[in-house]
């Protein structure tokens, strides 16, 4: 996925001289191609995210497309008040790239892991966030924010998460990607947990189920027209994300099932349970330890189809 | 041209922060009247704009890091005809376009700040793109000596020198006082000019309430740039706080508190009015303050109010490194500060 992001990138800096790439020194190897063909496109910042981040503001307000660049929560939590000030506040043109949301850095330990950047970042007003599931949607967020002039955020996964999508038609920033049509239940997601929600709807499937299949590459501004759309029509919404379960995408759902007069579904969501990996291990070990990997998932989906 | 001339312009910023603070109850007088020469010297001299233009390409940028100082650069900027002066009194208001800290909702403002430690980056970031892209424009910051507490200043002192920001001017508003006490007392800072120079700046240290000596600097800094176009410039102005009114200075009380009814606000105005440079009239108080109130012996003044006053530990070392120099019956600030044995 982040050589899905390199890749586009590269290509669309090619095309605009005005795109920039910052570093607060993270990217060895990935960020390699970009050094080598745009050098006076790149910036290491050094590890000084707090810096970086006010200065692709600066830069931003000097008519620069600048995405800054660094791995789990370090380009958002370690200088959110940047973010919030310096960039959001006035509109800057600064797109936050993370590598290795939710427990990509698993082994790393806590310190390396991105469980709360949704809530945090979706909470600041004129921000946008996206999560891709896959490298197509990595892509298409990509170009989506290149165009896009304003701060954003992205939040991509670590490395081979698998190609789910061909290219996305039409993929706009605020729209829901539809995987699948279904009954009784509709299963959204964001971000690179999309792998383990496939993999549970195979499960579901095979029990007979036939789960409607969304994911959500925009976590806000929320797709909301899809959201009432299927609290019409199914009797089970469930929400998944590599994330903490308050404040993230499932909350942002919640937000507007809660608001509605009318509706047939009821919501189930499933995260983290506000609690820190203290365990130690891969991305996938830590997945089935906090109950996201897809037998995990299917399990607590057919718990609720009961 | 300019309206005015730097020492009618500071006149006129400390006027106006007097007037401002005490019509809002608004904090920060003694920041603004620290740094009121500097921004006057900026705003007379050195700085390229367009009051009506206010987005001119050409520009310099300037970022008030220490954005608590906003009514100096407000003040600033209405008297040299970004928009009226008389906007100036809603300064704190509902309604005001004039928020205690700096806005950049206002003509004239190039960045937001408030929050200390965010200007030098974002000016870096400016200077940055503005090397890239081969243009004119130079960057102005004016920092506080207490925000330069904040990690995040040194992080942009490295970057500025990395990549020889030589378009890039900061000046440190050094009036040796932070919030609660003197910055000695606080986070010892020994020898500051020496960090600077460390990370690699060029350093020019000035008593920053002399306007000459500011125009000097700034001067210097231009053809210090120049000469050797690579390493960023920073003034490391040596300001009392609350200068210019004398029961203000170096007293930290004047951090937060404003001139109130009374013997506060009659003497400072008073006491502008006798430096009052020919060619500037106050638009508040034009023939002074007849009949004014005077303080008495129960009144709180001249006293030392930093926190290391009565803060008696039984920890090993003294933290209390600086005397106590509240008020001007204690005399000035000297530019290096004392020392307590």
């Amino acid at each position: 996925m982040r050589d899905a992001f390199v890749r586009t990138l590269i290509a669309l800096a090619n095309e605009d001289k005005n795109i920039e790439l910052i570093t607060a020194d993270l990217g060895f190897g990935v960020l390699k191609p970009f050094w080598e063909q745009l050098p006076d496109q790149f910036t290491n910042a050094g590890i000084a995210e707090q810096n970086m981040t006010s200065v692709a503001a600066g830069m931003a307000l000097e008519g620069k497309n600048v995405f800054t660049y660094s791995i789990g929560n370090f380009p958002t939590l370690r200088c959110l008040e940047q973010i919030r000030n310096d960039c959001a506040y006035h509109r800057a043109n600064v797109k936050i790239v993370c590598i290795g949301g939710g427990f990509a850095y698993g082994n790393l330990g806590m310190s390396h892991q991105a469980t709360e950047d949704l809530a945090i970042l979706r909470a600041l007003p004129d921000v946008v966030v996206m999560a891709p599931a896959d490298q197509a949607e990595a892509k298409a967020c990509t170009r989506a924010l290149a165009g896009y002039s304003g701060t954003a955020y992205l939040r991509l996964g670590r490395g081979g998460e698998k190609r789910i999508h061909q290219d996305i038609s039409q993929f706009r920033i605020g729209k829901a990607v539809k995987i699948t049509d279904g009954q009784r239940v509709a299963v959204c997601s964001t971000g690179a947990i999309f792998e383990e929600v496939e993999g549970a709807c195979e499960i579901l499937l095979n029990k007979g189920y036939q789960p409607a299949v969304y994911t959500f590459p925009t976590v806000k501004p929320l797709d909301e027209e899809v959201i009432r759309e299927i609290a019409g029509d199914f009797e089970l919404i469930v929400t998944c994300e590599e994330h903490n379960i308050i404040g993230g995408f499932g909350s942002a759902v919640a937000e507007v099932l809660a608001e509605m007069h009318k509706k047939k579904a009821r919501l189930l969501r499933i995260g983290i349970k506000d609690q820190y990996a203290a365990k130690v291990g891969s991305q996938t070990y830590l997945r089935q330890q906090y109950k996201l990997d897809a037998l995990s998932i299917s399990r607590r989906i057919m718990e609720e189809l009961l | 041209m300019n309206k005015w001339n730097s020492q009618q312009l500071a006149w006129k910023i400390r006027r106006h922060g007097i007037e401002m603070t005490h019509r809002s109850g608004g904090s920060h007088i003694g920041a603004v009247l620290s740094v009121a020469d500097i921004m006057a010297v900026l705003y007379a001299d050195v700085l390229q704009y367009r009051p009506k233009e206010p987005d001119w390409e050409e520009r310099d940028r300037f970022i008030l890091s220490k954005g608590h100082a906003g009514a100096s650069v407000y003040a600033a900027l209405a008297e040299c005809g970004f928009f009226d002066p008389e906007e100036l009194t809603t300064h704190d208001q509902d309604g005001s376009r004039l928020s205690g800290h700096v806005s950049h909702y206002l003509p004239g403002i190039d960045f937001s700040t408030g929050s200390l430690g965010h200007g030098l980056s974002a000016a870096c970031g400016m200077a940055y793109a503005l090397k890239k892209d081969g243009k004119p424009g130079r960057v102005f910051t004016v920092l506080g000596d207490g925000e330069c507490d904040e990690g995040s200043v040194w992080e942009a002192v490295l970057f500025a020198n990395h990549f020889r920001l030589n378009n890039l001017i900061a000046v440190i508003d050094h009036n040796h006082m932070q919030s609660l006490d003197f910055q000695e007392n606080t986070l010892e800072m020994e020898d500051f000019g020496a960090k600077w120079r460390a990370f690699g700046w060029h350093v020019l240290e000035i008593n920053g309430n002399e306007q000459g000596e500011l125009k000097a600097a700034f001067e210097t800094a231009e053809e210090r740039r120049r000469e050797t176009p690579h390493k960023p410039v920073v003034i490391i102005a040596n300001t009392i706080k609350g200068c210019g009114v004398s029961f203000m200075e170096n007293d930290i009380l004047w951090h937060y508190r404003f001139p109130h009814d009374g013997w506060e606000y009659d003497c400072a105005v008073l006491e502008l009015h006798q430096v009052k440079p020919n060619g500037v009239e106050d638009p508040y108080t034009p023939d002074g303050i007849k009949n004014p109130e005077t303080p008495t012996e129960a009144d709180d003044i001249y006293k030392d109010h930093t926190f290391t006053y009565t803060w008696n530990t039984s920890y090993p070392e003294q933290m209390r490194r600086a005397k106590a120099a509240s008020g001007s019956s204690f005399g000035m600030w000297g530019q290096k500060g004392e020392k307590e044995v």
